[in-house]
């Protein structure tokens, strides 16, 4: 290990930038990963999590910015024989059995678990002997936790673990993290579903549009997004209804309006005060997207009806 | 688990990763009937009937000729598909992103696939020449055995270089049909499976573009059936060409990692 001090900080993200073509898909992100912390990346589908941990992977080079894994590059053996990853889009195939790619995988590693015992963290010691190619979605899936932990790793990148799995299997699975956080790994992961950031994580990164909304714990993360949702038809401009006390977030779909507000009493009222022909409405609980555009601060959205 | 675990990471735990890896493939892909039928059975069904049942001879000029050009015919399958189709197929399903950001020494992976076509390699050749000595006269001697097995394994190399640029280009879907392309036609221009001697002239000065059929003069030219040039120039020829794949493989590769 080399001689600088990583009790605090044990992956980081300076500046980090990638842009594909027009798009930026990571913008300017800065971040450090604290060794021990189960940390969550939680953010919509294409916020730009998965490309965040591939830059801090070195799957992908970043367009400005730099990442440091054990303050080393990312390409470094070293690095990479103390990590274990799950990675979303991979999709294992053939004729192997599920005990032959585990070992072929733990053989990677300096100190691996034995292949008992990953098939067991897993929980897949029923299938251990199946080819891969005869498993199912959720089989897979395990199977790629497997191969992330087989190698013992210090630091433990899951990104989408729980997609595609059943609701006990993914209760399963979040057990088995917390296992490996209390043995000391800091475990990374990446999704798309407030609860898992809520069960699993000692702090929450939120990502939409490849910037980082808002860091804080499961707690404070879950009063911000805890929003409601406001949706009627009026004749009441949104750039007044964006200056109301209490409204987050206003957008218009179709004729309606759409506002999000952590307490919707007081805005319903203030609504109902100013436009007398104010119909249609209706308040609910505001999806985890909503949310997220409420707490980039960006007001005004367009949708499609 | 960290700085005593390093160390103690020896060179041959690195060895035994190589050849893990390397059995881990063969056996994969021997399991694998899509793969493993044709490339055993084309050769051998092959050279079954156009090497023995309609050349038959006393002599077994014909079946030895042969012996040379399906075996080159033969040994180029598992290298082009091995490495064109299996890698193209492991990009596009995120297995080789899973082996990147994974301890394993990158050429490991190519050290297994590569070993994978020569086993191949030889079991084809095994089949053939069986077929070749028990039903078709053919009597070479041990140095020429030796030297034909050798040059046919060695030989798979310049198509596994191929097989890798293709691969780390071509998408997994297509890749068949572009390995396809390649082999079937290149096999029957090279005089693998009609001798070259039949066919009109400038195809024939065709041929010579081509390297399997450099390989195949290289097989003819020790069985005593080449009877023209040097093998040092078609070995000079299959060096280049390996060497132009290998250039064209590593800027497909600098490609996937800038991505």
């Amino acid at each position: 290990m080399p001689a600088q001090d990583f009790s605090h900080s044990i992956a980081r993200l300076s500046n980090l930038t990638k842009r594909y073509g027009g798009v930026t898909a990571v913008d300017d992100i800065n971040l450090d990963i604290r060794r021990g912390e189960i940390l969550a990346l939680l953010g919509p589908n294409g916020a730009g999590k998965t490309t965040s941990v591939n830059l801090l992977l070195g799957l992908a080079q970043p367009s400005a910015g730099k990442t440091e894994l054990f303050g080393q590059s990312p390409h470094s053996v070293e690095v990479r024989r103390r990590i274990g990853v799950m990675l979303q889009d991979a999709r294992l195939a053939g004729q192997a059995r599920v005990r032959e790619v585990i070992a072929l995988y733990a053989g990677y590693y300096p100190e691996p678990m034995s292949v008992r015992e990953t098939l067991e963290l897993a929980g897949i010691e029923d299938i251990a002997e199946r080819p891969v190619n005869k498993l199912s979605g959720g089989q897979k899936q395990r199977l790629m936790f497997a191969l992330a932990v087989c190698g013992n790793p210090e630091l433990l990148f899951l990104d989408e673990p729980t997609a595609g799995l059943d609701v006990e299997a993914r209760r399963a699975l979040w057990e088995t993290v917390r296992t490996l956080a209390e043995d000391g790994r800091t475990i990374v992961l990446t999704t798309h579903y407030l609860e898992e950031a809520d069960a699993l994580a000692d702090r929450i990164v939120v990502i939409t549009r490849g910037r980082i909304a808002a860091t804080g714990s499961p707690a404070e993360i879950k009063r911000s997004v805890a929003q409601r949702r406001i949706r009627c038809v009026t004749r009441i401009p949104v750039p007044q209804l964006e200056t109301l006390p209490g409204v987050s977030a206003v957008a218009r779909i179709g004729e309606q309006v759409e506002i999000v507000s952590a307490r919707p009493e007081p805005v319903v009222y203030k609504l109902l005060q100013m436009d007398s022909t104010l119909h249609d409405l209706e308040v609910g609980g505001a999806r985890l997207e909503e949310a997220f555009i409420a707490l980039t601060g960006n007001h005004t959205t367009e949708k499609a009806a | 688990m960290n700085t005593a675990t390093l160390n103690t990471w020896r060179r041959r735990d690195t060895l035994a990763v190589y050849l893990r890896e390397a059995a881990f493939q063969f056996w994969t892909v021997l399991r694998t009937p899509g793969f493993a039928l044709p490339t055993l059975l084309f050769p051998t069904i092959f050279y079954l009937f156009f090497g023995l049942l309609f050349g038959h001879d006393k002599d077994g000029n014909v079946a030895t000729y042969m012996l040379a050009t399906y075996g080159t015919f033969g040994i180029m399958a598992p290298a082009l598909f091995g490495f064109g189709v299996g890698i193209a197929m492991e990009r596009e399903h995120g297995i080789l992103a899973l082996k990147r950001v994974s301890p394993m020494p990158p050429m490991a992976y190519l050290f297994a696939k590569a070993m994978m076509a020569m086993l191949f390699a030889l079991v084809i050749l095994t089949l053939l020449s069986a077929l070749g000595v028990l039903f078709g006269h053919v009597r070479l001697t041990g140095g020429q055995w030796f030297t034909l097995y050798l040059t046919l394994i060695l030989g798979t190399l310049p198509f596994c270089a191929l097989g890798l640029a293709i691969g780390l280009r071509a998408g997994g879907q297509s890749s068949p049909a572009i390995i396809n392309l390649i082999y079937l036609p290149m096999s029957i221009l090279s005089g693998l499976w009609v001798p070259l001697h039949l066919f009109p002239h400038w195809l024939q000065a065709f041929a010579q573009a081509l390297p399997a059929y450099h390989l195949s003069r290289i097989a003819l030219g020790i069985v005593h059936m080449s009877g023209d040039s040097h093998p040092l120039v078609h070995l000079i020829y299959l060096a280049g060409f390996t060497g132009v794949c290998l250039f064209a493989a590593l800027r497909g590769w600098r490609r996937i990692q800038d991505r």
